[in-house]
């Protein structure tokens, strides 16, 4: 138990390393910052619905962007510097490192997916239950930073901006909005995103209503979070002898 | 690699020599625990890299030979980024990275980035990353590759201070000087497979064949006018002088001054040369007429 207390520890000394270095980088800003600002402009200007309405879905889109933009580039980056195996040759388990990358892209969604349900707060907008709604946030991020770190499994590229363009790639049509508009088969796809369970959970907690039981949506996130987490350390493990080539 | 086998002393500088494509840098990262092989085993400090990777690696370090400091953080930073991820205590580390900094000529610049190192200073910084967590082995893969003449050498001087304080470095170089300098045992691999392996001294004194005699006479001669000789296995011309590789260096004297008498030359200069170590390399890389060619 304590080996894995240390390893974790050393996951949060690379959360903390990938927040410095790469919090700022070009791609991260335009992915996570313009890109979902000029996505959330673009989501409530202009359209005669009430706020309330729109809000679970831009801060579902708002969330699934931040937390999926410094995910995919931190490998190939490291992979480009030869810091992964630098890395590598450290005392670390190889889940420790792609936790450390799971954790500094959930920290980055995490701090800007605050700003619109802050944003909401000071407008007067209520959620039905605040904690269930910042909980539903913090394992939607998680989820989706798993996500990012899973597209940059493969290829396993040392370009970032191939990864990124890869992520984006599959990351579109994971927005199924609003799922209850779509047709039978629509909703039969929408169902293997992430993105629509926790739109639903957000809908749900503003506007009392949603297409999944609450629950379900909680479960389903929480699922998807597991899969893509295990997913991106097997299949990184299986690419790695590529990238050290 | 080929189904090798090597055991490397604790407390000594061991020597990994190999032409490139040889598996020098397989066998780094073998073990180091990077890459796993396909069979065999690896035990670093006593510990089996592919049973408890975590254990050897918190034992080792590795200094590779192209600069994998992060250049977005500082030195400081990388520092402490390493000595965290071997989880060094705080007040330790601090301590240890001041030490170091100082040390190696770094402590001015602690707080700039490493994107503006020059490539002594990043291989400088690097051997201080590898050395903050106080390891046991000491894993340096061409370390001083095209370093300038000073910082090659306060490298070595380093690896040295390092080495005497009982721990172990494994030294993958190409530079043959270096490794002689350096190293108390020397292992020289080729396409995947252990070629010789032995004490720098041991394997000079094992080619005995290769040592050779250069002679300078008065005026120009021929080297063919040497191969008549049984003792001498070549002759060929080395600037105004002519290399005899012999395994008999006293017979060949004996002739070079019977030689000259009868052709009426004066010597300048006779030396007798030991085969060097990149001699010795090149014999069992390449056979030894590679080096009397």
């Amino acid at each position: 138990m304590s080996a894995l207390t240390e390893q974790f520890k050393r996951s949060l000394v690379i959360a903390k390393k990938n927040i410095k270095i790469y919090y700022l980088k070009g791609p991260v800003i335009i992915f996570g910052l313009v890109f979902p600002l000029f996505l959330a402009l673009a989501y409530i200007i202009g359209r005669n619905v009430p706020l309330k309405e729109v809000l679970p879905g831009l801060i579902g889109m708002t969330t699934f962007f931040t937390a999926t933009s410094v995910g995919p580039s931190i490998v190939p980056w490291e992979t480009r510097s030869k810091t992964l195996e630098r890395l590598l040759c450290c005392p670390v388990a190889f889940w420790t490192i792609i936790v450390g990358d799971m954790l500094s892209s959930f920290l980055f969604g995490l701090i800007i997916s605050v700003i619109p349900l802050v944003l909401t707060l000071t407008l007067g907008i209520q959620p039905l239950n605040f904690m269930l709604l910042f909980l539903g946030l913090i394992i939607a991020n998680l989820c989706f930073a798993a996500l990012s770190v899973l597209l940059s499994a493969y290829p396993p590229t040392d370009v970032p901006a191939t990864s990124m363009m890869l992520s984006s790639l599959v990351k579109f049509p994971l927005v199924f909005i609003p799922i209850e508009q779509l047709p039978l088969l629509g909703t039969a796809i929408a169902s293997i995103s992430p993105l629509t369970y926790f739109t639903d959970m957000v809908r749900q907690l503003f506007l009392s209503r949603g297409f999944y039981p609450l629950a379900f949506d909680f479960t389903a996130v929480i699922a998807f979070t597991i899969a893509f987490a295990l997913a991106a350390i097997k299949l990184h493990e299986k690419t790695l002898t590529k990238r050290l080539s | 690699m080929d189904h090798i086998s090597f055991e490397v002393k604790k407390g000594e500088i061991f020597g990994f020599l190999g032409p490139n494509g040889a598996g020098k840098t397989t066998t780094i990262r073998i073990l180091t625990g990077l890459i796993k092989p396909d069979g065999g085993k690896a035990f670093v400090a006593g510990y089996d890299v592919l049973r408890n990777p975590i254990e050897a690696k918190q034992r080792v370090e590795v200094v590779p030979e192209v600069s994998n400091a992060y250049v977005d953080l500082t030195a400081w930073e990388n520092l402490a980024l390493i000595g965290k991820l071997y989880g060094v205590p705080t007040q330790k580390l601090r301590e240890n990275a001041t030490s170091l900094l100082k040390e190696f000529g770094l402590y001015e610049v602690k707080d700039k980035l490493v994107r503006a190192f020059s490539k002594g200073m990043k291989q400088r910084l690097l051997l201080c990353m590898a050395l903050v967590n106080d390891p046991e082995v000491l894993f340096l893969d061409e370390p001083t590759s095209g370093l300038d003449v000073e910082s090659a050498r306060l490298l070595r001087e380093k690896i040295t201070r390092y080495n005497r304080d009982g721990k172990t470095v494994f030294l993958s170089t190409h530079n043959m000087e270096e490794a002689n300098q350096l190293c108390h045992r020397i292992a020289i691999i080729n396409h995947g497979r252990i070629a010789a392996i032995d004490a720098p001294e041991n394997l000079r004194a094992q080619s005995m064949e290769l040592q050779y005699i250069e002679v300078a006479f008065n005026k120009t001669v021929n080297p063919q006018d040497f191969s008549g000789n049984p003792s001498i296995t070549r002759a060929v011309p080395a600037g105004n002088k002519v290399r005899i590789y012999t395994a008999d260096p006293s017979t060949v004297i004996a002739f070079l001054v019977e030689y000259a008498k009868k052709n009426n030359l004066r010597i300048l200069s006779l030396n007798t040369m030991m085969p060097s170590l990149e001699d010795v390399f090149l014999k069992l890389i390449r056979g030894k007429e590679a080096v009397i060619q």
